[in-house]
């Protein structure tokens, strides 16, 4: 028996390692299935904010301390049921709602620029972080969020909250150099964004691009094909600058968050 | 006795050649881009109010050019040498591999002009813009199916185990890349995930880790199972440990990618699951470390006068160390601590400098001289140098991000006496100033000896042209 013919492991070891197809199909199987386990539960299992299209988030149900089941429409906002029919009228407390068009604006320089590579927007169910930066993040909140802007690294504070925190001439005088207002600080400087007009057409089909998404596109109820015209008369004459502070004043302050509910399970 | 003895295998080498010197290139590039970046943090100045090159900007480029364009490089190169050498047998399509060549380079040339100018999708590690993206999968499966189907017909009757990791490594960063990628253009430059929130950072960091897991793991581990017998001119230590290994990393790593959303708006299931199987994952790691290892053994004096084996060991050291590392830093509890801060970046050095790069520079080393039919490099005694300075440079970076990470996490959740937050935020920024610097200096450390194992290898190759033209001179007069 040649030294070639003796299997030194199992049978069907010794048969994988013999046959490129037998090889290539056991390990197209070994792999695929730990990411099908972890990924596909999170469309179907409740809080995960995955919209059902209908206005049903997969029986997502939070619940305060006596068991009572809070209104899913206190967290997401809806127009069909808000007192606030419109994104111009929407409030602080009326729920999640998609990003204005300035907004979507500033948030397409916040990834342009990679801020998202030192300032997080997750915030952990921890005492510090809460005295910090505010409540814990909850799915809900970043459902709009075509690419999560989560992060995974802060290098400087995390920005879950952070709208409304400051004001807008703080924020304008701490992106063009920051060292102005912190002088610690070591990120750059933003100036050059003042000089900068923002990209109406391309915001214009973003917003068209965001109702079209297969997994949580912002409804066409809120982006409606006016609203969606109407956007051009919001940018014009905006600059890059004006539209990142107006995507970092809305972040955080959607819902209402009340003592006593667990909101993450 | 048969009277004819049977010719050597004619292989296809010249690609490999242009993959071992473009890797020595992007290496100095990837790791002095690392270097500005980590710079940048010490000293803010030196963003110099340039858009094209702050830190936001500049980072997905470092990382681009070290994962992709070196360990692309090196991978493909390697993946292509061993896979005939293993099988004796060439290339299954030699042109087919130069359009991975050229197509891959295309692509780090693209990467180059459009990071800068911010053309980001906003996802760690596949930042690149949606065209750039279809080009990716197009280069990376004209190398898949290069390789798989020389594996397919090669003469020898097994295949070899460090195909066995190559090929898993071709199909995971398949699946990842795809699925992963997936978005619906705005314009020609940007385009925005299907995805969005929960669903979104699973499947990211599902790619972020295994592109760890499968291409900076996988990918070298295959590396490793060659050069390191090689080498050491001596067998794989343990056949069956390299089942084991292969088997449970193929199916085990893929769940690890959840370690990475601890506490975060997922379902806590998912964090802990990942963080069980991280923990489980350490035994086949430490398995493989450990079959590296004791391939040596017997052979462990060669270590004193092989310069090139000393790269190779210390690798599977670091291999081990952040195989340990890893699973420890999923646990929710130390997670809670060093998730967000330079720990995690500590953490992705000690594997991508100390394992990644080492084992990498163990295979050039041993791939140059064969490539080019030379006994020694140009100088050895530079191998040895670059072997220190590659060293030392990994152990200041990774203790200076060890220092700063736990530091920052300390003071983030300290209270004092009344209750109240110790620190502000900003009070742990400019704490981190000395270990930014320290980083800086580990970094440029390493950068210094890429730029001499570039020297070398480049006058290793002009030394042999010059012995082979010379050799020629004759034989035309």
């Amino acid at each position: 028996m040649s030294d070639h013919d003796k299997i030194y492991s199992t049978k069907l070891q010794d048969k994988a390692e013999r046959s490129t197809i037998l090889m290539f199909v056991l390990t197209a199987i070994a792999l695929a299935i730990g990411g099908i386990v972890e990924i596909i539960p999170l469309f179907y299992l409740p809080n995960t904010a995955m919209s059902g299209g209908d206005g049903t988030f997969n029986g997502t149900a939070h619940k305060d301390g006596k068991g009572n089941v809070v209104s899913m429409t206190k967290i997401i906002w809806n127009p069909a049921t808000s007192e606030h029919k419109t994104l111009e009228d929407w409030q602080p407390g009326d729920g999640v709602r998609p990003y204005k068009p300035l907004e979507l604006a500033g948030r397409a320089i916040f990834i342009r620029e990679g801020c998202f590579l030192c300032h997080s927007q997750m915030i952990r169910p921890f005492r510090d972080e809460k005295d910090r930066y505010g409540h814990y993040s909850i799915a809900e909140e970043s459902m709009y969020d075509h690419t999560f802007q989560w992060g995974s690294k802060r290098t400087g504070p995390d920005l879950a909250r952070v709208g409304a925190k400051y004001s807008d001439e703080w924020h304008r005088r701490h992106l063009r150099y920051p060292r102005d207002v912190v002088p610690e600080s070591v990120m750059p400087n933003y100036f050059w964004l003042e000089k900068m007009p923002v990209n109406v057409a391309e915001t214009v089909q973003t917003m068209k691009v965001m109702t079209m998404m297969p997994f949580n596109p912002v409804p066409k109820a809120i982006y409606t094909d006016a609203y969606i015209d109407g956007a051009k008369t919001q940018l014009e004459g905006k600059t890059d600058l004006d539209a990142l502070i107006a995507f970092l004043q809305g972040l955080g302050n959607h819902i209402k968050f009340e003592e006593g509910v667990n909101y993450r399970d | 006795m048969e009277a004819t003895q049977t010719t050597p295998v004619k292989y296809d080498m010249e690609v490999v050649r242009w993959f071992t010197i473009a890797a020595a290139i992007y290496a100095v590039v990837g790791t002095l881009l690392g270097v500005y970046i980590a710079s940048e943090l010490a000293w803010p100045f030196l963003n110099f109010d340039i858009p094209y090159i702050t830190f936001g900007r500049l980072r997905p480029l470092h990382t681009n050019a070290v994962i992709f364009a070196f360990g692309g490089c090196v991978l493909m190169g390697t993946g292509f040498y061993m896979v005939q050498r293993t099988g004796a047998t060439r290339l299954w399509s030699n042109g087919l591999a130069w359009f991975t060549f050229w197509g891959w380079n295309l692509i780090i040339v693209l990467a180059v002009i459009t990071l800068p100018l911010g053309m980001s999708q906003g996802k760690e590690y596949a930042e690149l813009a949606w065209p750039i993206d279809i080009l990716i999968a197009i280069v990376w499966l004209s190398f898949g199916l290069n390789h798989i189907m020389t594996i397919a017909i090669r003469k020898t009757s097994h295949i070899y185990v460090a195909n066995w990791f190559t090929m898993g490594m071709i199909i995971m960063i398949t699946y990842l890349h795809v699925v992963n990628s997936l978005a619906i253009p705005v314009s020609l430059t940007k385009s925005y995930s299907i995805y969005s929130g929960v669903q979104d950072a699973m499947i990211q960091w599902w790619w972020g880790h295994n592109a760890v897991g499968f291409y900076l793991t996988g990918g070298f581990l295959g590396i490793m199972y060659y050069f390191v017998p090689k080498q050491a001119g001596r067998p794989v230590y343990s056949y069956r440990l390299s089942v084991l290994h292969f088997w449970a990393l193929t199916f085990g790593y893929v769940w690890l990618g959840a370690h990475h959303l601890q506490y975060t708006a997922l379902p806590d299931w998912t964090g802990s699951l990942g963080a069980a199987v991280s923990l489980a994952m350490i035994i086949p790691s430490w398995g493989g470390a450990m079959n590296g290892m004791m391939t040596l053994s017997g052979a462990w004096d060669k270590l004193r006068t092989d310069y090139i084996l000393r790269f190779l060991v210390v690798s599977l050291a670091f291999y081990a160390m952040s195989t340990f590392e890893g699973p420890v830093m999923s646990i929710k509890t130390v997670n809670a601590l060093s998730h967000y801060t330079d720990w995690t970046i500590g953490h992705v050095h000690s594997g991508a400098l100390g394992w990644m790069a080492m084992v990498s520079y163990g295979a050039m080393y041993h791939m140059v001289k064969k490539l080019w039919g030379v006994d020694k490099m140009y100088s050895e005694s530079l191998v040895n140098t670059h072997f220190w300075l590659a060293t030392i440079g990994t152990v200041v970076y990774v203790v200076a991000m060890w220092v700063s990470g736990i530091m920052q996490g300390l003071m983030w959740r300290d209270y004092d006496e009344y209750g109240t937050l110790s620190y502000t935020f900003v009070e742990s920024v400019a704490a981190m100033h000395p270990y930014y610097a320290m980083r800086a200096i580990g970094g440029m450390i390493f950068n210094l000896g890429a730029w001499i194992a570039l020297y070398n290898i480049v006058m290793t190759v002009r030394q042999a042209s010059a012995v082979r033209g010379a050799n020629a001179v004759p034989a035309n007069a």
